[in-house]
């Protein structure tokens, strides 16, 4: 009495049974992440008039009439121009102050170090946008209002903290026998760390710029207090929101996702590392 | 030289912050206790008095307290199924990872584009033959479906940044402390709540912190899809600064943020308070 197919015992299809909750919970998760995003690409490749009908199609019509509307329209290129100009000026000026804090809370021992590490992590307790409200006035007196270096400055702050904290554990994490031994070896202290220190550090320390450009590039309240005529792409989207025809928002946050998906992408290495020991 | 050189490295940095951190911050408290120079609560009086104040405080409050719940157990659960996958994990963790690199702004645009009139939320409901023709989700008659949709919006955008701090936090977790419950029978969901979670309170820490700061200075979101309709704090600074012309209520209201979030990184810091010696 021997039968061929006997019923496959309850552990294994209870096994089977959450493997697939596990799959398809994984599914419904990248699905949550990516669908929105699919969205916004649909309007921003379809026609305005597509973009305004109804009822939608679910992919696009593959029209460019849309993201060409938007580029046309009075100051827009101006704004994208502004927002590079400004993320790019961030980006070096805190991996400029960042990095060599950084390298030395990794190196050194000293008075005040811990005072400066405490210092650094406490300013992510504020809410750092709300300093463009008395920046403003700062700026109008120094002639920095409305200037591309002014809203940088302040973005910097922003980014600055994370500078730090990236680079002290990125250095941190290149053996210092590396850099004694090319000091035995006749190096300076510069030289030691120009030729030995730099290029192990340097991918990360691009990642981390590559961070702080998109700190800049998606920040929008600073950049709408601080820019009238100067606007920023987030400053621009921003103002002209109750007034502007949809097609011009899609295309507009289409352009504004657009950089950041690649630079996510580029660091995804860094994401990761960069977090680790932000933390402690 | 040697001695001086850590110093001359934080310089930099130390004097930015001095700059564009304590300056500010000092001129605020004073703008927002000062009005035509004299000393006077006057600002704060105004703000609490004007209709706007308290359902921008609630707001804000409450879409706080609905939000960070969520996205921390979303996260935890991303985290943990990262953490058990053996291929596809660099994937799956970059398309985790993909909404820390859009703005608020334009994760308030993708939203929009889902509810909005002609949107695909009412294109899905019109195909499924629910309604006939397409309903306004997005009217201040509707206040709650704009709360819905902020609410949506700000989980869909910053889950990601409290699941990469706690992948990360999880990578630091040494496996044998999860082995070794194993070992002595603990299930699953014990070794996650009994090992892992404690284990995890650095990690907690930081992206709480972060998360619950963000979720106070919560600004263009709200402006994409809600426009001033549904007033939030960080909302209201910006139209006394801006359409009202009133520099030292904008500034009261900062300080109402401002205190808010310190309260509320002090609570955490206390609640999910680590030992020196329990440190991994």
């Amino acid at each position: 009495m021997n039968d061929t197919s006997p019923p496959a015992p309850p552990q294994l299809e209870a096994r089977r049974a959450g493997r697939f909750l596990f799959q398809a919970g994984i599914a419904l998760l990248v699905l949550w992440v990516l669908v929105p995003i699919w969205f916004l690409f649909v309007n921003a490749l379809s026609a305005p008039s597509e973009v305004t009908g109804f009822p939608k199609r679910m992919w696009p019509g593959f029209d460019l009439a849309s993201i060409q509307f938007f580029l046309q329209f009075q100051g827009v290129t101006q704004a994208l121009w502004n927002s590079v100009k400004v993320a790019v000026l961030t980006m070096i000026l805190s991996i400029a102050m960042g990095a060599p804090a950084g390298y030395a809370l990794s190196r050194f021992e000293f008075p005040g170090k811990e005072f400066f590490r405490v210092l650094v992590i406490m300013t992510r307790a504020f809410p750092l946008p709300l300093l463009a409200l008395p920046l403003a006035v700062m700026f109008i007196r120094t002639g920095l209002d409305d200037t591309v270096l002014g809203l940088a400055l302040v973005h910097a702050m922003l980014a600055l903290p994370f500078a730090v904290l990236i680079t002290f554990s990125l250095f941190s994490g290149i053996p210092v026998e590396l850099e004694e031994a090319a000091w035995t070896l006749g190096c300076t202290r510069l030289q030691a760390f120009v030729k030995v220190v730099l290029p192990l550090a340097l991918p990360g320390i691009a990642a981390s710029a590559v961070f702080a450009f998109v700190i800049s590039w998606n920040e929008v309240f600073a950049a709408a207090v601080l820019t009238i005529e100067n606007r920023t792409l987030t400053a621009f989207l921003l103002q002209s929101l109750n007034v502007s025809p949809l097609p011009l928002k899609f295309a507009g946050g289409a352009a504004l996702v657009m950089p950041a998906l690649i630079f996510i992408f580029a660091v995804r290495k860094y994401l990761f590392a960069m977090w680790g020991i932000a933390n402690r | 030289m040697p001695r001086a050189l850590p110093y001359l490295l934080l310089l930099p940095a130390s004097l930015f912050l001095l700059v564009f951190f304590f300056y500010p911050f000092g001129l605020v408290v004073v703008e927002s206790l000062t009005r035509g120079g004299e000393w006077t609560t006057d600002n704060f009086t105004r703000m609490t008095g004007h209709w706007k104040f308290a359902p921008a405080f609630w707001n804000t409050i409450w879409l706080t307290a609905i939000v960070v719940p969520v996205q921390l157990i979303m996260a935890l659960t991303m985290a943990s199924v990262v953490q058990k996958l053996k291929t596809g994990r660099s994937g799956l963790l970059y398309i985790f990872a993909i909404p820390l690199g859009i703005s608020d702004l334009a994760a308030g645009l993708i939203w929009l584009a889902i509810f909005e009139q002609s949107g695909f939320l009412n294109s899905i409901l019109h195909s499924f033959g629910v309604i006939d023709r397409p309903t306004l989700y997005l009217g201040y008659q509707n206040m709650w479906v704009i709360f819905l949709a902020v609410c949506l919006a700000e989980i869909w955008r910053a889950t990601a940044i409290m699941m990469v701090i706690i992948v990360a936090g999880m990578g630091l977790i040494p496996k044998e402390y999860s082995e070794a419950a194993e070992v002595f029978g603990a299930s699953r969901w014990q070794r996650f709540t009994r090992v892992t979670l404690p284990l995890l309170r650095p990690s907690l820490q930081t992206a709480l912190i972060l998360r619950i700061l963000m979720a106070f200075e919560v600004f263009a979101v709200v402006m994409a899809l809600g426009g001033t309709s549904l007033p939030v704090l960080m909302g209201e600074t910006f139209q006394w600064q801006f359409q009202l012309q009133d520099r030292g209520v904008a500034a009261a209201y900062a300080m109402v943020i401002l205190g808010l979030s310190v309260a509320f990184s002090l609570v955490v810091l206390r609640l999910l308070h680590v030992p020196k010696g329990a440190r991994i």
